[in-house]
């Protein structure tokens, strides 16, 4: 994918598991919007395919693409809500434009996401009389009332206080475990990536430095992870791009191999509120990381048996394959 | 440099072929559409008359004054009306709702595109061209159809007035070489030019809006390319069109 001669990224392949959630980690600036935008065909990368339910988001007819777009719910970075109409009729558009409902009904869908993302009494509102925090959250209701099977958001947290991106991450996992939708989020926040995804991924140098379980990259020893997770300005990430090889040596040098880094400690994954059914995607994953168990770096092998270990067994279920990769 | 124009021009092309199509797909989006209509007949009708009176008088003066040398003074009438009507009527319509209607469509669609809202669109499965593009090219194109037809009426009216009273033409002479010159094809090929000048009045003002460069600074920029891309592409074709009716209508008198 590039723009003019500016190259953002290439040669990236993964596959979104089926109704989990995932989280795609990067410095700002590495193409992680691209990417989103990729996925639902609004940019097409110059090589590579998309492919969702078997439509290639990149090269089928504009109609199948059109017609695959309504399996997704996108939550812009900055909500993206129309200026003119209120945050009702914003909510109430999708519902508007492909269904017949009658409009009492479209008010009682309306009005149950107005209440999931705690905006009620602000519906009447106009977008720009509200926070961003609150156009993020409308954004949001607005990208769910379709129940979409694939939910994507870019940078939930950006301007939420932490409180509020708390409420947020349990918002989305109480989400997947109603909806079973195959999340995909994308963020630099470290809150986030700890507690919220099944998988997870980073961008870094235009390329996937890695996507799998989440104890891949929670355990990983590669500089680029590290540097990330520990927020530290030593490592290959510098402050407008990556650094040359020459800062890197001296940077080590000064350093002197006296890094205080704590061991990394892997944060239980955030359980559905009370009251909610247990995530179908659970018992899915469980099966689908214990099978490819033997293929992963010891680390990470023995943080997931660390984890399932403590967790008792649940039901499998089976779920339709809703792929993606480019 | 002419690759990047050559592109451009295609892509211009692509959207009117694309808005054409969208024009004929359900659900027509008839509410948007009438607001849209209601925006640029209010913002275009008041600025029409009042431009409409002062041009038929300037044509009828110089007419007048032209055919007053020649000695053919009872021909003033219908010159002067086959002016305002075939020439002047259409463009000061299309002036008009380039000027005032398609700058606002464009920094209506400029700023919906920076702000997202019109991939937000495109996401949730809704075509903006459908949905956003065809009622506005549909409205200018109505407007420009029925304003021409007031145009014509208040500078035809505006030019008799200043002939019979200023120039001291004689009311029966006006009309009657009105009769003599004009016809129906004139009136015809009047509103066929109102009707694509708002056409392509209203696809410059989408395609500028649509493609702003670069936040808000290039939304500015891209209003005031569509205006002047349209005036150049109005005259250019206003050209064409006179010439194909001269070569192929003939002229009553003759």
């Amino acid at each position: 994918m590039s723009f003019g001669k500016q190259n953002i990224w290439q040669d990236v392949t993964l596959t979104l598991p089926a109704g989990e959630v995932s989280v795609m980690l990067g410095p700002s600036g590495t193409g992680k919007t691209v990417f989103l935008k990729s996925l639902i065909g609004l940019l097409k990368p110059q090589r590579g395919r998309v492919l969702i339910d078997g439509v290639d988001m990149v090269s089928s007819p504009e109609r199948d693409i059109y017609e695959t777009r309504k399996l997704f719910g996108l939550m812009f970075q900055d909500g993206a809500l129309f200026g003119s109409m209120t945050l009702f009729d914003n909510i109430a558009f999708p519902l508007r434009e492909h269904t017949r409902k009658r409009e009492s009904e479209i008010r009682r869908i309306v009005m149950e996401r107005i209440e999931l993302v705690g905006l009620l009494g602000a519906e009447g509102k106009l977008p720009g009389e509200i926070s961003g925090g609150m156009r993020k959250r409308a954004g949001l209701a607005r990208a769910l009332v379709l129940d979409p099977q694939i939910v994507l958001c870019d940078e939930p947290d950006s301007g939420l206080d932490p409180v509020r991106t708390a409420y947020l991450s349990q918002l989305l996992i109480d989400l997947n475990a109603r909806i079973d939708a195959t999340m995909l989020i994308v963020t630099h926040n470290l809150d986030i990536a700890a507690t919220v995804p099944d998988n997870m991924g980073m961008f870094f140098r235009g390329g996937l430095v890695t996507f799998g379980p989440r104890e891949v990259l929670l355990t990983s020893d590669e500089p680029v992870v590290t540097q990330f997770l520990a927020g530290r300005r030593e490592g290959p990430i510098g402050m407008s791009e990556e650094k040359d090889a020459a800062t890197l040596a001296a940077e080590a040098d000064s350093a002197g191999g006296v890094r205080t880094d704590a061991p990394r400690v892997i944060v239980p994954q955030l359980e559905p509120s009370p009251g909610l059914p247990p995530r179908a995607a659970v018992a899915r994953r469980r099966e689908r990381v214990l099978g490819m168990l033997d293929r992963l770096p010891p680390a990470a092998r023995a943080a997931i048996q660390d984890t399932y270990a403590r967790t008792a067994g649940a039901p499998t279920l089976r779920m339709p394959a809703t792929g993606s990769g480019s | 440099m002419i690759t990047g124009a050559l592109r451009q021009t295609g892509r211009l092309f692509a959207l009117a072929a694309e808005v054409s199509r969208a024009v004929f797909r359900r659900p027509f989006q008839f509410r948007e559409f009438i607001e849209q209509f209601w925006f640029v007949a209010s913002v275009t009708i008041l600025p029409a008359a009042l431009v409409s009176i002062p041009f038929g008088a300037v044509i009828a003066l110089q007419v007048g004054s032209l055919t007053q040398q020649l000695g053919a003074q009872s021909f003033t009438g219908g010159a002067s009306v086959l002016a305002v009507i075939q020439q002047a009527s259409p463009l000061i319509v299309a002036l008009l709702i380039a000027g005032a209607g398609g700058s606002a469509i464009c920094a209506d669609l400029g700023s919906r595109k920076i702000r997202e809202e019109l991939d937000a669109m495109e996401v949730m499965g809704v075509s903006p061209v459908q949905r956003l593009v065809v009622p506005r090219v549909l409205a200018t194109m109505a407007v420009a159809v029925l304003l021409n037809g007031m145009v014509s009426v208040v500078g035809t009216l505006g030019g008799y007035f200043f002939n019979i009273v200023l120039q001291g033409g004689t009311p029966g002479a006006y009309l009657s070489s009105f009769s003599a010159l004009a016809q129906l094809p004139d009136l015809y090929i009047s509103e066929l030019k109102a009707l694509i000048f708002g056409f392509i009045a209203g696809i410059v003002a989408a395609y500028r809006g649509l493609n702003p460069r670069g936040g808000p600074k290039g939304v500015g920029d891209a209003v005031n390319q569509s205006v002047v891309i349209t005036f150049l592409l109005l005259f250019f074709v206003n050209m064409v069109l006179t010439g194909l009716y001269l070569q192929i209508v003939p002229p009553k008198g003759g």
